[in-house]
């Protein structure tokens, strides 16, 4: 097979190999970073929250008539109680918020009051000696915390905590060397609390901010006493869509003083759906964008290949009469259109490049991997075969008699 | 003339169906994602409030330290409360007002039978109706003598009176939030201005229309805290215990607007803003030499990117998504074109001039363009159900088929394809009557 009276051959049409040249290398441009987009999108919203999520539901509760902080104590107390008499429910902790909600609570880390700049950030969680057990997280080192460790903290008190529970990821960070257990550390502006225990994980909320440190969380042995409280609660398996009706009419019959709307109430699947939701969107939305895009171009192909074909059917009468097989005919088209691709994919692959640097500068993207590039050349260009195969066949198939008639 | 166009290309369509019909589909779909896209960022990304945004401003006061992490971009988004209440006591701006958010628990009347239920509002003073263009219904705005007394008073959203007091004129009645009674003394028409700009550093930039607004003095009375942020890394120690310990804290949690008329007032709020600073200087609060800013409306919401950047790749991806539709639509229309070489070269001998040749193949193009705008319509209206796929639904429902959208969406389709048809109708016009009537 010669290549040279295919190239001289594309030379006579040079609007429309460019075009097509052109086509496909947009093509890869776009189909790599929606490729990476996806990549990205799914690999962030397929972290654990160390919470196990199948059987935790999560209830937020408002208390009306803004009662004071030792009501609030007695109310909380009795709501734990009601919670768990509930036929179904395993355990319940109150708090102020959870994983993978959209928003919540965070303060610096400091080895000492005197260090200026915090050594890392931390989400801070309201904690009592069953929230271990509610949520599922594990302890990889030291102890929970005892009955006799949980105290109260009214709305605008200072966070003060003798002992604290961290996350491995907060402990590898303060103390790369391990044993975090037994050191001291200052949460906020406070003096130094204990870390008693690492648990392996537990995210923070869901949100730009917290991004760098998603992991970095804190356990406080508080119950914090303000009108607004989430309930979580652990079900037995296969309990939880009856616990979640039964939840909130329990606790309105034992006082009716409270607001719980209709959203409040939510199993971790709801509260994961919608914190990844719009991860799963722009996800799908690249997909269905590169889907329909490698099937224009593909039609975009056909088209022009058909057409190329048509107007060559002299051109292949008087080859087949001069002795060309069908196969020459049909390897003649793939060839051409192989030529195309491998042009195409070369400028396409800058145009990747292009793109990518522009998203990384503008939307604080990583840097293309060269994996999806070679991906995407290797899709693009088995797809340029099957696009030209057909016409090419087709071509084949003329007979030379009537191929060489004119028209 | 164009009629006969027309008529031609009808007969082109008749001659070659599977390559028109190809055609329409790809320009109806790139068009529809486009504009699909475009619909959302237009909606997240306009002036919500034209005719005054270019007097607003909100001033920022870098009250961390450079020492401490903060940088001449990196100022608190609000204020502490000392600060803003120094701001409001000085009245530098023609107006102004301390915002933060809050939440309560609205408690209807007995005989409505109704639950009580959350409902989110601000804390506000009376400067802000009038400063930020607030439409009323029925009453108006608090007086500023409520704000000096911390009148109980409320002014409520549309919603909520139809909620609470079935639409009527409720001026004057009296709501219970939290526990607490206040009278209404305005209802206010549908006012949701997105993204709301005077409250985008808490992360309600998007949503439904707040249901009430409280004088700033009286929600703080009541020790009402806010619902939004509320920034603690500037106190170095631990706070004093307690609301008060709070107000008096570093801690940022208060938004301040001021309305600027004119260049040499805002000149003049610059320079007293710079000076309050230096003062808290001089008197030991700030170990640092004054940093203040100031943005107008539209420079704090790109400050504080408001637009999700969702919906800025979808739109670049879609306009790529576009262009890739378009070269694809100037292959095929070449391939089409071409194909009826003979058909020109007939044409031409028979006294076409070239122009004609080009007015024939746009018309073809533009046929097909808007073939392919009313495809493009239909899966724009499609697509429009698709945007909570993508955005929050907050977002998502801001995206709305406007006449506008519908004529744009059509006329870009038509645009575009016109465009398309440049270089083929070119390649035709330039066709040789004489080679191709040989080689019939």
């Amino acid at each position: 097979m010669q290549i040279r009276p295919i190239a001289s051959a594309l030379l006579h049409h040079k609007g429309g190999t460019l075009l097509i040249v052109l086509q496909i290398a947009l093509t890869l441009a776009i189909v790599c970073n929606a490729l990476f987009i996806i990549h990205a999108r799914v690999a962030r919203l397929s972290r654990p929250s160390g919470v196990d999520e199948a059987d935790v539901l999560v209830v937020q509760n408002q208390w009306l008539g803004d009662p004071a902080p030792q009501q609030i104590q007695a109310l909380m107390a009795s709501d734990l109680q009601t919670l768990r008499r509930l036929s179904g429910v395993v355990d319940v902790y109150a708090s102020n918020g959870f994983p993978l909600s959209d928003g919540g609570w965070s303060k610096g880390v400091r080895y000492t009051m005197e260090q200026r700049t915090p050594a890392s950030a931390t989400a801070i969680y309201f904690a009592d000696d069953h929230a271990l057990d509610t949520l599922g997280l594990k302890l990889l080192a030291g102890r929970n915390f005892r009955a006799d460790e949980i105290g109260h903290m009214a709305a605008r008190d200072s966070l003060l905590p003798r002992v604290i529970l961290i996350t491995k990821a907060l402990a590898d960070r303060l103390f790369p060397g391990g044993h975090a257990v037994g050191k001291q550390i200052c949460i906020g502006g406070a003096p130094p609390s204990t870390i008693i225990g690492v648990v392996a994980r537990m995210q923070t909320w869901i949100g730009n901010y917290s991004e760098a440190w998603m992991e970095h969380s804190t356990l406080v042995p508080f119950r914090l006493l303000t009108s607004g409280t989430v309930y979580l609660v652990r079900v037995q398996p296969g309990m939880l869509e009856r616990v979640a009706r039964a939840a909130p009419q329990a606790l309105f019959t034992a006082n009716p003083l409270r607001v719980i709307g209709p959203g409040d109430v939510k199993t971790y699947a709801q509260v994961r759906a919608s914190a990844y939701k719009k991860d799963r969107g722009m996800a799908i939305l690249m997909g269905v964008i590169c889907a329909v895009l490698l099937a224009t171009t593909a039609a975009g192909i056909v088209g022009l290949t058909s057409f190329w074909v048509a107007q060559r059917r002299q051109q292949i009468g008087v080859r087949r009469a001069l002795g060309a097989t069908r196969g020459d005919i049909l390897e003649y088209f793939c060839m051409e259109n192989l030529l195309i691709s491998v042009a195409g994919v070369s400028v396409g692959t800058l145009l990747a490049l292009a793109v990518n640097a522009l998203l990384v500068d503008r939307f604080e993207m990583q840097r293309l991997s060269l994996a999806y590039v070679v991906t995407g050349i290797v899709v693009l260009l088995l797809l340029g075969q099957l696009a030209v195969f057909v016409p090419a066949w087709r071509a084949s198939r003329l007979s030379p008699l009537k191929a060489g008639r004119t028209v | 003339m164009f009629g006969y166009y027309l008529q031609l290309a009808m007969h082109s369509f008749r001659r070659s169906p599977g390559l028109t019909v190809l055609m329409v589909i790809i320009m109806g779909i790139g068009v529809a994602a486009s504009m699909t896209t475009y619909a959302v960022f237009r909606a997240v990304s306009g002036d919500p409030l034209p005719e005054k945004s270019a007097q607003l401003f909100v001033p920022q006061i870098d009250n961390i330290g450079p020492q401490n992490g903060s940088s001449g971009n990196q100022l608190p988004d609000a204020l502490t409360y000392t600060d803003a209440m120094a701001l409001m006591r000085a009245k530098a701006g023609a107006r102004q007002t301390a915002i933060y958010p809050i939440v309560g628990d609205v408690v209807p009347d007995e005989h409505l039978q109704l639950r009580p239920f959350t409902a989110n509002g601000y804390a506000a003073y009376a400067d802000f109706f009038a400063m930020f263009n607030v439409p009323f219904r029925y009453g108006h705005g608090w007086h500023s003598d409520d704000d000096d007394r911390a009148g109980n008073v409320i002014a409520i959203s549309n919603r909520l009176n139809q909620r609470l007091f079935a639409g009527i004129n409720s001026v004057g009645q009296t709501l219970n939030v939290d526990g607490h009674d206040y009278r209404v003394v305005g209802v206010m028409d549908d006012w949701n201005p997105q993204p709301r700009f005077y409250d985008v550093n808490n992360g309600f930039s998007f949503g439904d229309t707040p249901d009430y607004y409280l004088p700033f003095t009286r929600a703080v009375a009541l020790h009402i805290g806010s619902n939004g942020n509320n920034n603690c890394s500037a106190s170095g120690k631990p706070l004093t215990p307690g609301w008060d310990g709070w107000l008096r804290s570093e801690c940022t949690w208060v938004s301040l607007w001021v309305q600027l008329p004119d260049a040499t007032s805002v000149q003049r709020y610059r320079q007293f803003l710079s000076h309050y600073a230096s003062e808290q200087q001089r008197a030991g609060r700030f170990k640092w030499a004054s940093n203040v800013r100031l943005f107008d409306l539209n420079g704090w919401l790109d400050h504080e990117g408001v637009v999700p950047p969702e919906a800025r790749v979808s739109l670049l991806v879609a306009m790529g998504f576009l262009f890739v539709c378009l070269v694809n639509t100037v292959g095929l229309l070449l391939a089409k074109i071409m194909r009826r070489a003979g058909e020109i070269g007939v044409r031409r001998a028979l006294g076409a001039s070239r122009g004609h040749i080009y007015g024939q193949f746009l018309a073809e193009a533009a046929a097909i363009g808007a073939a392919g705008g009313l495809l493009g319509l239909l899966l724009t209206a499609a697509g429009m159900h698709g945007t909570d796929l993508l955005f929050d639904p907050d977002i998502a429902k801001l995206a709305h088929l406007t006449a506008g959208l519908i004529s744009s969406t059509v006329l870009v389709a038509i645009f575009a394809t016109i465009i398309a048809g440049l270089y083929p109708a070119w390649r035709a016009a330039r066709v040789q009557p004489s080679w191709q009537l040989k080689s019939q």
